[in-house]
């Protein structure tokens, strides 16, 4: 029995040894992508390093906008990491069995996006050296009253089953063993539930603000769905097939095909639900309009995203009238402008145009911009560069064992 | 290309189709070392580099600090040994000699608050010295009370005026409404900290925890008040700015990254003082006092007078009540 369990300890060493050394391998292109990645990742720290010697100060955000750039990131990130269900319902549940390899990329890509998550949640703290009060027993963890406490522990949970699952499945792939369902499938349908859960939770942090109208309504939830359900699927099939191009990894058309039925719905579902929103704050024309006002067309003089705004219903009105048009959804050429399009539409509308407008006016009638700074726009692109390493590093170790070039020898 | 569309499964058990495999298992060679070696360095000396201004960092979060549990879960000696502590801090910091104290509820005490809105003239004297008895950061400027100059005829905070500054108060056409924390007894500010480093007292007074405070705002976002205050840099206090009497849960000089709020000045009420707002207001429109002494003049102008609160909808059961003479 020990020798047997030294010899799968020792597999294990063996198979991290490998994969070090293939995380080191590539061409031209791999070394000048992951240099690049890493040059921004160290000017991000550099950024962060001032915003820890003086304070928040270094951010645009005030006490009348005290979010900024950093929660309006964390919550387009949410969306695409919840994403990743997108795929796994059709691949194990409806049994889409072409698509189980594509399924562990969708979930490696949930993983970056979640460690981003976590990263854009630490540097928005102002005492990131006491995160250790977040920790159940040794801390002082207010759940289940806080919605924040609900989401450090979603967001957590998500990572670990999701390491799990890519995990366990590359790893048996690695060794070319079978995998037992029993130790994946209960995560697998574990997983279903929880992406849905770490966006409703956190549509929920911002629902449940009493004194804050403009989030404190029922739709925002759905809305984050409609919208993580087309950013998400959207990046992947942008990254499936910059995978196609560059290695010998071959995604066959049909997981993009079901992907952009997924992102046309999802963004017809998104528009719709915002409109049922403008309709309710305008039509009503209600004090508590005040923040869509704000948003849409300008209050009291102050207008900083309106351009934001509209710039981003144009890009999700032209991509949806690309998706619908099934000359053009079918060809890659459009469909790629559509899933960009709809991307930087929704980072906006979901970003900015969700927290800001939130502030504002704040509960006291006051109406402050909010510009966020250089050295926070450096943090944020460090985060950024810093996942889409991770997601590239993950990728470089997946293919190959996918693929069936990395295996045990 | 074949291969590549049959399921995992099938090849698996046909190892002859299998691609060729990466070689990854040949022994290390001298230029792997070189190569581990030199990226190593590169990626080691880019970190240091991009991290090098914190070797500026001034390092007065002493281990002690850091290890502290919250409030609550205090033992009274442990209690007064983080006050000793917090005093020698503030006083190797700010060079003044200062005194932390801890005053406990007092029984049978509920604090509440009134103030006559007919009587308000908007000369923000309560801001003023609530900022010189609770040591705010003077740059940035950090104030509790906010006065609104609100238009006659409306109730909506949005036409107010944060900023109004006219030769003299008050201005005809308008009337003025302080609003600052309201003590709510269902305080969304409590509900939404994820570390419960705020929580209301037993005599109503909701605190924080300056040294429990991870600084996420999201209490500041919850609050229907605007209430709340957050430290976005070090505070800053010329020393013949500061006040020495201190509380621990009050207006003692908080560290940069927490939230901080209006107690009611917690280190006066609790020893029977008034707080400094109500003991700066010329007209006499603040009123404070025990909620639960029926012989209080609080109780005698929620009994007597026209009483309402502010944001009622919102649900958080203010025990700040504005009132006007009949």
């Amino acid at each position: 029995m020990a020798t047997q369990q030294n010899g799968i300890i020792k597999d294990y060493l063996v198979f991290l040894f490998r994969a070090t050394r293939l995380s080191f391998r590539g061409d031209l292109l791999f070394y000048g992508w992951m240099t690049l990645l890493t040059v921004i990742t160290l000017v991000g720290m550099r950024c962060y390093s001032y915003q820890l010697l003086y304070g928040l100060s270094t951010t645009g955000m005030t006490d009348q906008v005290s979010w900024g750039i950093y929660i309006a990131n964390f919550t387009f990130l949410v969306g695409m990491a919840a994403a990743a269900v997108m795929l796994v319902i059709p691949a194990y549940i409806y049994k889409r069995h072409e698509l189980h390899d594509v399924v562990i990329f969708g979930e490696l890509l949930a993983v970056a996006s979640i460690v981003m998550c976590l990263l854009f949640v630490t540097v928005d703290l102002g005492r990131p050296d006491r995160f250790w009060h977040l920790i159940p027993v040794i801390g002082l963890f207010n759940f289940p009253v806080s919605m924040l406490s609900w989401d450090v522990v979603v967001l957590n949970g998500y990572l670990l089953i999701n390491v799990h699952i890519c995990g366990y499945l590359l790893y048996m792939k690695y060794l070319g063993r079978k995998p037992n369902p029993w130790f994946y499938m209960p995560f697998v349908l574990l997983s279903i539930a929880w992406a849905i859960s770490i966006h409703t939770v956190t549509a929920f942090l911002y629902v449940g603000l009493v004194g804050r109208p403009f989030w404190n309504a029922a739709i925002v939830a759905p809305r984050f769905l409609g919208s993580a359900f087309t950013a998400g699927p959207g990046f992947m099939i942008l990254a499936f097939q910059i995978i196609r191009k560059t290695t010998k990894y071959h995604i066959g058309d049909e997981a993009l095909h079901l992907l952009r039925q997924i992102v046309t719905v999802s963004l017809l579902v998104n528009l719709f639900l915002l409109g049922c929103e403008v309709f309710k704050e305008f039509y009503s024309a209600s004090l508590h309009m005040s923040s869509a006002k704000y948003l849409f067309f300008g209050l009291h003089g102050h207008d900083a995203l309106v351009p934001w705004i509209w710039t981003a219903l144009t890009l999700e009105m032209i991509a949806a009238i690309i998706l619908v048009v099934p000359k053009t959804a079918k060809r890659f050429f459009w469909l790629n402008i559509a899933c960009a399009f709809s991307i930087i539409g929704i980072w906006i509308e979901k970003g900015l145009g969700l927290i800001v407008p939130g502030f504002l006016p704040t509960p006291l009638g006051e109406i402050v911009e909010y510009v966020p700074t250089w050295n926070e726009i450096g943090v944020s692109v460090g985060i950024w560069a810093m996942g889409l390493l991770i997601f590239s590093w993950l990728m470089r170790l997946a293919i190959p064992i996918v693929s069936g070039r990395f295996r045990r020898s | 290309m074949a291969n590549k569309r049959k399921s995992k499964q099938t090849r698996v058990e046909n190892p002859a189709e299998q691609p060729p495999a990466l070689d990854l298992a040949a022994p290390l060679e001298r230029r792997d070392f070189l190569k581990a070696g030199a990226l190593a360095c590169l990626f080691g000396g880019g970190a240091v580099t991009a991290m090098a201004p914190l070797r500026h960092i001034k390092t007065e979060t002493e281990l002690e600090d850091w290890m502290q549990q919250q409030y609550e879960r205090l033992t009274p000696e442990q209690i007064e040994k983080i006050l000793h502590r917090v005093e020698t801090q503030i006083e190797a910091k700010y060079g003044v000699d200062v005194n932390v104290e801890d005053p406990k509820p007092l029984p049978g005490v509920q604090y509440g608050y009134a103030l006559n809105i007919g009587r308000c003239i908007g000369c923000r004297r309560c801001v003023h010295a609530c900022v010189e008895e609770n040591n705010q950061s003077r740059d940035p400027a950090i104030q509790y009370i906010r006065v609104l100059a609100m238009e006659k005829g409306s109730l909506d905070v949005e036409k107010s005026d944060h900023y109004y500054d006219p030769e003299t108060v008050p201005q005809p056409d308008k009337y003025y409404m302080p609003v600052q924390c309201h003590q709510c007894e269902n305080p969304p500010c409590v509900k939404a900290c994820p570390v419960r480093a705020t929580w209301k007292e037993e005599d109503g007074i909701v605190v924080v925890d300056y040294n429990w405070c991870i600084g996420c705002r999201y209490c500041e976002a919850a609050c229907p008040y605007w209430a709340r205050r957050f430290n976005f840099a070090e505070p800053k206090l010329a020393k013949e700015e500061i006040n020495p009497q201190m509380g621990y849960l009050g207006n003692r000089i908080r560290p940069q990254g927490t939230m901080e709020k209006c107690t009611f000045c917690i280190q006066r009420v609790r020893k029977g003082l008034n707080p400094a707002c109500m003991e700066a207001c010329p007209t006499g429109a603040r009123q404070f006092g025990n909620l639960a002494d029926p012989n209080s003049v609080i109780r005698y102008i929620l009994r007597e007078k026209r009483v309402y609160v502010f944001k009622e909808e919102a649900g958080t059961v203010p025990r700040f009540y504005y009132w006007f003479d009949k």
